[in-house]
C-alpha cells in the first residue's frame, strides 16, 4: 500500500500548484458580467491617433470631425455641419455644441486645429496629402483654407489619424501620454500593445450607451481567437480564419457576422517591365488565373473571385463590364502572339530569354502567401515561371522606389477614408503609386480622375467612373484576384451588432445585452 | 567557511566583469547585424508604425529624416553607446515609447512565465525522475521513459492547443489568454513546463540512479539510515548538483525561445518583442532586449554557480580537510 501513496505525493503537489495559480485572483475566464469583451488580431503600437489610432476611434473613445455611417456615407461626429466656398478652397466645419473631453475640458475650435495640424504633419496620414494653407477658428467653427480645391476633404476627415484629443493628452514634447477623447467611452486602462479597457463616459453629450464597460484584447493567433469565441471567453471576436469560422458555425450561442470589405486582393504589375509592358502578356496572366478555384480553396468562398477591380460593396463604382474569366488556351494563345514560345523545358522563352517573374507578397494577411503559391502554380501551367517571395509589406514600396518590382500580390483597401475616389485617384497616380499602378498611365483615366476630383455632376461622374474601371479592366495595370470578406463571431448575449465594412467604428453604442 | 566565501567572491567578481563585456559586445553586434539585414530600415520602421495600408515612400522618407537614419553608421553607433554609458536606452523607433519601459514590461512577462514553467517542470519531471530511479527498468521507469519521449515529440504549439481545448474551452477552468489576471499564466506555463518535464525527468532519473550506486549512499544504508532520509539528505541533494545547472540552461531557453507559446496564448514576453524588433528594424528595442537577455544569462549562470556551491557537499569536505 505504501507505493501508490507515494506516487500520489507529486501529483497532489502539481495539482496544488496549478490550483494555487489559478485561484490566486479567483476571476477565471469570465470577468465582470457587465463588460463587453472584444478580441481581435490588431496590436496597438502607439497612443497617438495620428500614428496608430484606429483602435481608439473603433472603441469610440476618440472622435473625428466627420464619420461614416454603415453605408459608407458621411455622417456628423464632432462637426454637425460642413460647407465649402463656391471654389472649394475654403471649408467650414461647425462644431457640435456641448462636447467635452473626458477630463472635463470643452472641445474648442483651437483644440481641433491642434489635432489637425498634428495629423497633417504625419506623412502617413491622408491629411498630409491635402493642400492645407491655413487653419483658423471662427466662432464655434473651424475653417480650413486650401491652396487648391479639394472636394473630398470631409471624407479625409473621417480617417482615424485626424481624431481630436484633449490638450491634456500631450506632454511638453507634444507626445501623447494618455488618450483623452470626447467619445461616449473613456479609457480606463491601457496596456500597450495588447489590452485596453474603457468605461461609459458620464459627460457624453448624447443618450448614454447600454453597455457600461468594454475590454479589448489583442490575440495574435487565429486559432486562439476562435477558441475564445467558442468557449465564451469573448463576446465579439474579429478576424476568424476558415477553420475557425467552421468551428463557430457549429457552436451554439455564437453567431457569425460578415461583410464584404472594400478591399481587393490584386496583382500589382510593373508595366515598365520588358515582358509586362505588353498588354497581351498582362491579359494572358489574368486569363491563366482560375479565380473561383483559388477563392474556394484559400478563402473558402468561390463567390469572392474578383470579376473586376473594385468590389461590389462600392456600388457607385460597379460598371457593367465583361467579367474577368479563366481560359488557359486563350492565355497561351495571347502569349504566343506576344512572341513567347515554349522551350525544351516547357517554359516560355523569347529571344533565348525565359519568361521568369518575381512575385512579392507579405504575410500580414494569412491568405496572401497561400494565394501567391496558387498563382505561381496557375502561371506555371501556361509556361510562366514565377518566384514567390514573402517579405515585409514595406518591401513593396521599397521595390517600387528602386524599380526592381515585377509582380506583387497585395490586399488594397479602396476606402481608407469614406470616399473611394481618394484611393482610386491615388491608385492610378500617373507617376506611379506604392499601392497602385507602376509605370502605367492612361490619358482617359487621368482625365476622368481629374474631372471627378473637381466635382463633376452625377451623370457625368457615372461616365468618368465607368471610364476608369473599364480602362482598368481592358489594360490590366492591376490584375484583380479576389475580394475580401471580413467576419466576426458575436455572442448571442449581445444584440444589435452590425459589422461596419469600413471599420470606422465598432458601434458599441448600438449594442445592448440580450435580455 | 572562508574557502566558501572566497569562492563566492570569485564567482561574483568574474560574472560582474563578464556582464560589462557582454553588454558592450551585444550592443555592437546587434547594431552590426541589423545594418547587414536586407531591406531599407526606414521602410520597415514606417510599416511597423503605420501598418501595411499606409506605408509608402513618403512615410519612409519622413521616418528617415526624423530618425537621422542616413547619418554615417559610426555616428549612430557612437550615439547609442554614449547613451548606454549614461544608462539611457532611448526610445523605440516604432512606438516612440521609452525603451526601458517597453523592454521592462516584456521582460517581466517572460520572467514570470519562465519561473512558473520551471516550477511545473521541476515538480512534474523531478518527481517522475525520482520515482523512476527507485527501480531502474521497472514499470514506473518504463512509464517515465514513455512520458519523456511523448512530451518531447509533441510540439509546444500542439500541446498548447490541446490544453486550451481541454482545460479552457471544454472544462472552462482557465482562461485561454490574458495578461490581466494571474490565472492567465497557468496554460502557457503548463505548456512549457510539460514540454520541459520530460528531459528534467530523464536527467533526474540518471543522476539519482548514479548517486544511489555511490559509496556514500551505500554507506548511509549500511549505517541503518531510513530510506526516506537517505533519499532526502544524500540522493536528492547530490542529484541536484547535476540537475540545477541543467535547469539553468533550460531557463535560458525558456527566456529566449518561447515565441510560439507566447503568441498562442497572447502572452506579452520578450520573444514577441524581439521578433517584432527584428521585423521592424527597431534597433534600440533590439539592443535593449538583447542586452537584457545577455545580462539575464550572466545572472542565471551566477545563480547556478552559487546554488552549486551551496548544494555541493564536496568543498565542505575540502574545508574540513584544510
Amino acid at each position: 500500500m505504501r507505493r501508490p501513496l507515494r506516487l500520489l505525493g507529486p501529483a497532489v503537489v502539481s495539482a496544488g500548484l496549478i490550483g494555487l495559480t489559478a485561484c490566486s485572483t479567483g476571476t477565471g475566464p469570465t470577468s465582470s458580467p457587465d463588460t463587453l469583451r472584444i478580441a481581435g488580431p490588431f496590436e496597438v503600437h502607439s497612443l497617438d491617433p495620428a500614428v496608430d489610432g484606429e483602435v481608439f476611434t473603433r472603441l469610440q473613445v476618440a472622435e473625428t470631425l466627420v464619420t461614416s455611417d454603415i453605408d459608407g456615407e458621411l455622417a456628423p461626429a464632432l462637426a454637425t455641419d460642413w460647407s465649402s466656398s463656391s471654389d472649394h478652397t475654403e471649408w467650414t466645419f461647425d462644431l457640435v455644441e456641448g462636447a467635452t473631453f473626458h477630463d472635463g475640458t470643452p472641445v474648442t475650435p483651437d483644440t481641433v486645429i491642434g489635432a489637425l495640424e498634428t495629423a497633417a504633419a504625419q506623412e502617413a496620414s491622408p491629411l498630409a496629402e491635402t493642400p492645407i494653407e491655413a487653419l483658423r477658428a471662427q466662432g464655434s467653427s473651424v475653417v480650413v483654407e486650401l491652396a487648391a480645391p479639394y472636394l473630398t476633404l470631409p471624407a479625409v476627415l473621417t480617417h482615424y489619424s485626424t481624431a481630436v484629443l484633449a490638450p491634456g493628452s500631450y506632454d511638453d514634447a507634444g507626445r501623447v501620454t494618455s488618450v483623452i477623447g470626447s467619445g461616449p467611452y473613456e479609457v480606463e486602462r491601457v496596456q500597450l500593445p495588447a489590452s485596453i479597457r474603457t468605461t461609459r463616459f458620464d459627460g457624453w453629450r448624447d443618450a448614454p450607451p447600454a453597455i457600461r464597460n468594454v475590454s479589448f484584447q489583442s490575440v495574435g493567433r487565429a486559432e486562439t481567437r476562435a477558441l475564445m469565441a467558442a468557449s465564451d471567453q469573448a463576446d465579439v471576436v474579429f478576424g476568424l480564419e476558415p477553420a475557425g469560422r467552421q468551428r463557430i458555425e457549429t457552436t451554439a450561442g455564437v453567431g457569425l457576422e460578415s461583410s464584404l470589405q472594400p478591399r481587393t486582393i490584386l496583382l500589382k504589375v510593373n508595366a515598365g517591365h520588358p515582358a509586362l509592358a505588353d498588354v497581351r502578356v498582362r491579359r494572358a496572366l489574368s486569363l491563366a488565373l482560375d479565380r473561383e478555384a483559388m477563392a474556394g480553396a484559400v478563402l473558402r468562398e468561390e463567390g469572392l473571385a474578383a470579376t473586376q477591380l473594385l468590389p461590389p460593396s462600392l456600388d457607385s463604382w460597379q460598371a457593367d463590364l465583361e467579367p474577368l474569366r479563366h481560359d488557359r488556351e486563350a492565355a497561351r494563345a495571347l502569349l504566343a502572339e506576344a512572341g513567347w514560345a515554349p522551350g525544351a523545358d516547357g517554359m516560355l522563352h523569347r529571344d533565348g530569354e525565359p519568361l521568369r517573374l518575381d512575385l512579392l507578397t507579405y504575410p500580414d494577411r494569412a491568405e496572401l502567401p497561400a494565394l501567391a503559391t496558387a498563382i505561381q502554380a496557375a502561371l506555371a501551367d501556361v509556361g510562366v515561371a514565377v518566384d514567390v517571395e514573402v517579405a515585409n509589406s514595406s518591401e513593396i514600396p521599397a521595390a517600387q522606389a528602386d524599380d526592381s518590382l515585377e509582380l506583387a500580390l497585395i490586399a488594397k483597401h479602396f476606402a481608407l477614408v469614406s470616399d473611394p475616389l481618394i484611393d482610386v485617384a491615388a491608385v492610378f497616380d500617373p507617376d506611379g503609386a506604392d499601392w497602385g499602378v507602376m509605370n502605367w498611365r492612361d490619358p482617359a483615366v487621368e482625365t476622368a480622375v481629374e474631372a471627378l476630383l473637381a466635382g463633376a455632376p452625377e451623370d457625368a461622374a457615372v461616365e468618368h467612373r465607368r471610364a476608369i474601371v473599364g480602362t482598368a479592366q481592358s489594360q490590366l495595370p492591376l490584375i484583380p484576384v479576389a475580394w475580401y470578406r471580413m467576419n466576426a463571431a458575436v455572442s448571442e448575449s449581445v444584440e444589435g451588432f452590425v459589422l461596419d465594412p469600413l471599420e470606422t467604428s465598432w458601434r458599441i453604442t448600438d449594442l445592448r445585452w440580450a435580455s | 567557511m572562508s574557502l566558501r566565501i572566497r569562492a563566492l567572491g570569485g564567482v561574483l567578481a568574474r560574472r560582474g566583469a563578464q556582464s560589462v563585456g557582454v553588454a558592450v559586445l551585444v550592443s555592437v553586434l546587434c547594431f552590426l547585424v541589423v545594418r547587414r539585414l536586407p531591406g531599407d530600415a526606414a521602410y520597415r520602421i514606417a510599416a511597423g508604425r503605420y501598418g501595411y495600408d499606409l506605408v509608402d515612400e513618403k512615410a519612409a522618407d519622413a521616418v528617415r529624416a526624423e530618425l537621422g537614419l542616413d547619418r554615417p553608421a559610426w555616428q549612430q553607433l557612437g550615439g547609442w553607446l554614449g547613451d548606454l554609458f549614461r544608462l539611457d536606452l532611448g526610445r523605440s523607433l516604432v512606438t516612440s515609447r521609452p525603451v526601458v519601459e517597453e523592454v521592462g514590461y516584456y521582460l517581466l512577462g517572460t520572467l514570470q512565465l519562465a519561473a512558473v514553467a520551471l516550477a511545473f517542470a521541476t515538480v512534474l519531471g523531478g518527481a517522475a525522475g525520482v520515482l523512476a530511479a527507485r527501480r531502474p527498468g521497472g514499470p514506473v521507469d518504463r512509464l517515465a521513459t514513455a512520458w519523456v519521449a511523448g512530451v518531447r515529440a509533441v510540439p509546444p504549439f500542439l500541446l498548447g492547443l490541446v490544453l486550451v481545448i481541454v482545460l479552457s474551452a471544454q472544462l472552462g477552468l482557465l482562461p485561454a489568454v490574458g495578461h490581466d489576471s494571474a490565472s492567465g499564466i497557468v496554460l502557457p506555463a503548463l505548456t512549457l513546463g510539460i514540454g520541459l518535464s520530460g528531459l528534467v525527468a530523464r536527467v533526474t532519473r540518471d543522476a539519482v540512479v548514479e548517486v544511489r550506486q555511490s559509496d556514500y549512499v551505500r554507506f548511509a544504508h549500511t549505517k541503518g539510515l531510513a530510506e526516506r532520509w537517505v533519499l532526502l539528505r544524500h540522493v536528492v541533494r547530490n542529484a541536484a548538483v547535476v540537475l540545477v545547472p541543467y535547469l539553468g540552461v533550460q531557463a535560458v531557453i525558456l527566456v529566449e525561445g518561447v515565441v510560439v507559446v507566447e503568441s498562442l496564448f497572447a502572452w506579452q514576453g520578450l520573444g514577441h518583442a524581439l521578433v517584432h524588433a527584428v521585423f521592424w528594424r527597431d534597433v534600440p528595442v533590439l539592443q535593449a532586449a538583447a542586452l537584457a537577455l545577455a545580462l539575464l544569462i550572466v545572472t542565471l549562470n551566477t545563480l547556478v554557480d552559487v546554488a552549486g556551491l551551496w548544494l555541493d557537499p564536496r568543498p565542505r569536505r575540502q574545508e574540513a580537510r584544510a
